[in-house]
């Protein structure tokens, strides 16, 4: 199989690369894991009723997943991408059986996951993310049974709360964790945001919501943590405590980096959004020239501003591949470039006043799990940092931190924070994992079926 | 654990969770079938036997690894429900051997 074009992940970013790349002639392949387009913000936007309790915001990616459908840019759902080497193979696992694709250029548009919320208690059955229940709601119509509470900070558990609401199923209270000096911070960067005032109204329009009026809302709460023998059965935090049946944990959300950190391109510590991300050109590009990046995997910049830095990096790769010259390249861009900075004047508001608190990032009590999989806690981070570990990779070989199945995407965060608090550096001198492949599950059947 | 939307059309795909037929809705995952049925823990870990459930339902936690159609260690919430599938918890690590 080639390509000129491989696109990784059908959210926005990857559904507009595509819709362009194709329009001006590129042969494009798009691989996702899911089973239809829509990454997991327009996730199964096409089986949604009219009436969606999931709102307009949500309703309006159809327009998007419509134009990728005839596009003409060739699909595979179900795909999970586990290899790309740098020449550019693309290797995958789609229904139990390998593949392989061989493609001139290669999109990153993986999206971003939920930051990890290591409180005392987040690895007992009923405590699950925000986004998690939402997915339930877009993909299967289901609802929350019982008690639930939402906890943390953030647009996305705004949303969530006022998105059960309206399916039936509202929360029984909302706990923000968002530390006071977050407003006064974010009050300094309001008159900027005005440029983006689309996106401000949004969030505006979010908190005077219905449902959310009918929601008890506690705020600046601390010290949270889930309670309960062999499952949740309570929430609690420092003066409170609520019995639920389902807790759900939110607090931002942070690039997807696992395969451009395969991959070792360059990254960069982002100070105001918390994460790493790839280091990018003004057209996505990154260190490696046949690979670039577009949408919230390359910096958390939200779905409208992902469609439009996928046209970008579409518009690059056809030049790069000989479709187009550098001046239609620019004259295409600038209308593109313009709408971007309006997404995004709006970002620094929104990141400091969604600020996580220290204790997200660094969880004070020593007996928190840090690495779900390998039920490694703080305390035996702290240790293999005082013993000599300079580094994540170096944790990992102290503890087995991010040695599991899920290869330290939940807690490589955690642990680099955790050690550079432990050992007084900035966490941008840390570091992060360096994952390999297979990035994800692959069967010795489909590497048999490759070699052939 | 969870339940169809009030409104919404109702569940039709019958799966078997740990041997009990339950109907879930179109377009679940074999991790959303795990929690309409109420199973509290889906899985125990291979480090401590500690009870877990499906934490991100994204791909990224690997915290809903079951057993489907008699594999163990599936990832879940990655994988489709069709009529008939048959999905059990996964108990601490899996064993090699013919699938």
């Amino acid at each position: 199989m080639t390509a000129e074009l491989a696109v990784v992940g059908a959210g926005p970013a990857g559904m507009a690369a595509a819709v362009l790349a194709a329009e001006l002639g590129l042969a494009v392949t798009v691989l996702d894991e899911q089973d239809l387009p829509g990454g997991q913000i327009y996730r199964a936007v096409e089986r949604a009723a009219p009436d969606s309790p999931l709102g307009e915001d949500y309703l309006a990616g159809r327009d998007l997943v419509a134009a990728f459908r005839a596009s003409g840019a060739a699909y595979l759902p179900g795909a999970a991408v586990w290899h790309i080497d740098p020449d550019g193979t693309v290797s995958f696992g789609r229904d139990g059986r390998g593949g392989a694709l061989r493609a001139r250029h290669i999109l990153l548009a993986a999206g971003a996951l939920e930051r990890p919320v290591p409180i005392p208690g987040w690895t007992l059955p009923g405590v699950m993310t925000a986004g998690a229940a939402q997915i339930l709601l877009k993909s299967a119509d289901l609802v929350p049974e019982g008690r639930t509470v939402l906890a943390g900070q953030g647009p996305l558990l705004y949303l969530v709360a006022a998105q059960l609401a309206a399916a039936g199923a509202p929360p029984a209270a909302l706990l923000d964790t968002a530390p006071a000096g977050n407003r006064r911070a974010a009050a300094r960067l309001a008159g900027a945001a005005l440029a983006g005032w689309r996106s401000l109204a949004r969030g505006l329009r979010l908190l005077a919501a219905p449902g959310l009026a009918g929601i008890p809302l506690r705020r600046g709460v601390r010290g949270l943590r889930a309670v309960g023998r062999g499952r949740v059965e309570a929430v609690a935090w420092d003066g409170g405590e609520l019995a639920c049946d389902l807790l759900l944990l939110h607090e931002g959300v942070i690039p997807d980096t696992q395969i451009g950190r395969a991959l070792q391109l360059a990254h960069a510590w982002d100070a105001a959004q918390w994460c790493w991300r790839p280091v990018l050109d003004e057209w996505g590009g990154t260190s490696l020239a046949n690979v670039s990046v577009a949408g919230d995997g390359g910096g958390i910049a939200g779905a409208a501003a992902a469609v439009l830095s996928g046209r970008l990096a579409a518009l690059a790769a056809a030049h790069r591949l000989g479709r187009i010259d550098a001046a239609e390249r620019d004259r295409r861009a600038a209308p593109i470039r313009a709408a971007l900075a309006r997404e995004r004047a709006f970002r620094p508001f929104l990141e400091a006043l969604t600020r996580p608190p220290p204790s997200v990032l660094a969880p004070p009590q020593d007996d928190v799990i840090v690495c779900r999989c390998e039920e490694v806690t703080a305390g035996m981070i702290r240790r293999a940092a005082r013993l000599g570990a300079q580094g994540p990779n170096q944790a990992k070989a102290f503890t087995r931190c991010g040695m599991g199945p899920c290869q330290g995407r939940l807690c490589g965060p955690v642990v680099a924070a955790l050690m550079a608090e432990t050992l007084g550096r900035p966490i941008a001198e840390i570091g992060a994992y360096r994952p390999r492949a297979p990035y994800k599950p692959v069967t010795v059947a489909m590497l048999a079926e490759l070699a052939g | 654990m969870f339940t169809t939307r009030r409104d919404a059309a109702a569940a039709t795909v019958a799966v078997t969770v740990e041997g009990r037929t339950v109907l879930v809705p179109h377009g679940a995952s074999a991790a959303a079938a795990l929690l309409v049925a109420g199973i509290g823990a889906t899985r125990d870990t291979p480090v401590s036997g500690a009870p877990r459930a499906p934490y991100c339902l994204m791909g990224v936690c690997f915290d809903c690894l079951a057993e489907i159609d008699g594999v163990p260690n599936r990832q879940s919430c990655m994988v489709a429900v069709r009529p008939g599938m048959r999905i059990a918890r996964q108990r601490g690590r899996r064993r090699a051997g013919p699938a």
